[in-house]
């Protein structure tokens, strides 16, 4: 099992690197911003380890849900930031695009 | 009911949610790669971080739900308002700590587990290693991306901050620290001790390494911790065996690496010696000593003045910095923009890479001004037409238009691509006040005789600018 998950590892390692090389400048911060609300799939973790486990100690207790809340903050304010910048970019392009056709 | 709670329950199809979670990341990633398809990227990956969370919720014998939900719901709580007010200004500064929670969640994850497995007694190593892995990174990333934070939003100095030369050795002490203790522990020790040591070892290295960051470099770090958050919550998936987080953590790990990378070919730096810190460190002395040297004088304008010189140019070149998103000025300087359009001029905007505090940062602001896209050039594309440009306006930009880049081999951004706007026919810079910039470094552009300074907040300057040519 171990080996076969550090081969999906390198594969992901090789798509994301394939997938990001040809992003333009323009979009880098709105990039950077939506793969950072990617990472906060760590919350899986944390509700994994909390759902699953026996006998959790009051205090890994705390410190899990911290961990999740942690982890839904990255995600939901990533993805949400990501939307808003996008949003600025959304409508405004594609006119100048058409003008440019138009002319 | 009960075959149906088996199928959802089944691993297999737990897996294959997983599976299509993360083929929805990848394809929402390819869609944030144009600027048409972005916003549907994104929304595209944040269904496959909900098919993913569902996923998770069928794992047989799941319990504390209440403590789950209770996690979910103030996560929400707290992430929800943060990112809908936050100002566009501000957006760098809340990456960075949307990042590093992440980062601290993922070393929370691992102390918990630590905690909980009696010091990893009796785990495989192909589990304890790189739990600790992530224990280290995620540790590191939480607490540098908490002081780029505050650097950023000016609580911190912006300034670079370090014990001088015994900074590198303290670092290199700390991560020797923190993997001794880490591979104490994979190596059958179970004493708590040992990862209060690979935690605090951890957390000091990554203050310590940001610390001394100057601001100019932050956008790169900010970038670099992204990639090590991601790293670590790869690295976290490993652990639990978990496909979505793996490939999820990888692919930001991976893209965090090669954005982290042009930024810092952008800047001519390399990844080392940024880390390495002091980049605003030598030239804040450098700059100090440089502004006494300055035998040239400052020559200041007026509003009125910086009107009649726009309004009979042929081609005006805009260039913003991260003084324009401060003072909020986007929208002022698209007015202004206007006003010029309509008596003829030619106004183009010069996009340096890591104009403000992050790449696209301009573009983003200018865009939410409705600014056109096709005014927006790029610097490789911008810079031959400063010959031909009469006027360059630098409104809020320092170092990114510092001659000393090309012409002195003592500056500490010497061999950093510039916008070469003391090629145009006359420079006027819009700026608070004679500090210097960001990077602390003082810019020659301001004692050229061409260049005219127009001291004020960004905003009301380029108001009272189009005033001015609104009467003319």
């Amino acid at each position: 099992m171990f080996v076969t998950n550090l081969a999906i590892l390198v594969l992901a390692g090789f798509v994301g690197y394939a997938v990001i090389s040809k992003v333009p400048n323009t979009l880098h911060t709105p990039l950077m911003s939506g793969t950072n609300a990617i990472h906060g799939i760590v919350v899986l973790a944390g509700i994994i380890v909390l759902g699953l486990g026996e006998d959790l100690s009051a205090f890994n207790k705390v410190l899990l849900v911290i961990a999740i809340i942690f982890g839904t903050i990255n995600v939901v304010g990533g993805f949400l930031v990501t939307d808003r910048m996008l949003e600025m970019f959304k409508s405004k392009p594609a006119p100048a695009k058409d003008r440019e056709e138009a002319k | 009911m009960i075959p149906l709670a088996s199928f959802l329950q089944d691993p297999d199809f737990i897996n294959v949610l997983y599976i299509v979670s993360f083929g929805l990341f990848i394809y929402g990633l390819l869609g944030l790669t144009g600027p048409r398809t972005a916003v549907r990227g994104n929304r595209i990956a944040a269904v496959g971080m909900g098919i993913a969370l569902l996923a998770t919720f069928l794992f047989e014998g799941m319990g504390n739900w209440g403590l789950i939900v209770f996690g979910l719901v103030v996560g929400t709580i707290v992430g929800v308002p943060a990112a809908r007010q936050v100002k566009m200004t501000a957006v760098p500064q809340m990456v960075a700590l949307f990042n590093g929670v992440g980062g601290g969640a993922v070393a929370l994850i691992a102390w918990a587990e630590f905690n909980e497995s009696g010091g990893y007694d009796g785990y495989e190593l192909t589990f304890v290693i790189p739990s600790l892995f992530a224990a280290i990174v995620g540790s590191v990333s939480f607490w540098g991306s908490n002081i780029a934070f505050g650097k950023l939003q000016e609580i911190l100095p912006g300034h670079p901050i370090s014990a001088g030369k015994a900074q590198q050795p303290i670092n290199l002490l700390l991560f020797v620290g923190a993997v001794a203790a880490a591979a104490g522990i994979a190596s059958g020790e179970t004493s708590g001790v040992y990862m209060a040591v690979v935690l605090i070892c951890s957390a000091l290295l990554g203050l310590f390494v940001v610390l001394p960051i100057g601001g100019a470099d932050m956008p790169v770090v900010i970038s670099l911790l992204n990639a090590f958050t991601g790293l670590s919550a790869a690295a976290t998936g490993l652990a639990l065996e978990n496909t979505s987080l793996i490939v999820a953590g990888m692919i930001v790990g991976a893209s965090g690496t090669i954005l982290t990378r042009l930024m810092a070919d952008a800047m001519n730096r390399s990844i080392p010696s940024i880390i390495a810190g002091g980049f605003g460190g030598g030239g804040q002395i450098e700059g100090a000593a440089g502004a006494g040297d300055h035998a040239g004088t400052v020559r200041s304008t007026s509003a009125a003045d910086v009107a009649i010189q726009l309004a009979y140019a042929r081609q005006v070149v805009i260039v913003p910095g991260y003084g324009m998103a401060v003072a909020q000025a986007q929208h002022v300087v698209r007015e202004m923009a206007s006003e010029l359009e309509k008596r003829g001029v030619q106004v183009k905007y010069a996009i340096h890479p890591v104009a403000g505090r992050m790449p696209g940062h301009m573009n983003v602001l200018l865009a939410e001004a409705d600014v056109p896209y096709d005014q927006l050039k790029e610097m490789d594309e911008i810079n031959p037409e400063f010959a031909r440009t009469d006027v360059a306006v630098v409104i809020g930009a320092n170092d990114v238009t510092n001659p000393a880049a090309h012409t002195n081999p003592a500056s500490p951004i010497y061999g950093m691509p510039i916008l070469t706007v003391n090629d145009a026919q006359s420079v006027i810079v819009l700026k608070r006040s004679m500090n210097p910039g960001f990077a602390g470094i003082e810019n020659e552009l301001y004692y050229d005789p061409k260049t005219a300074m127009l001291f004020g907040d960004a905003k009301s300057s380029v108001g009272e600018v189009t005033r001015e040519l609104s009467v003319l």
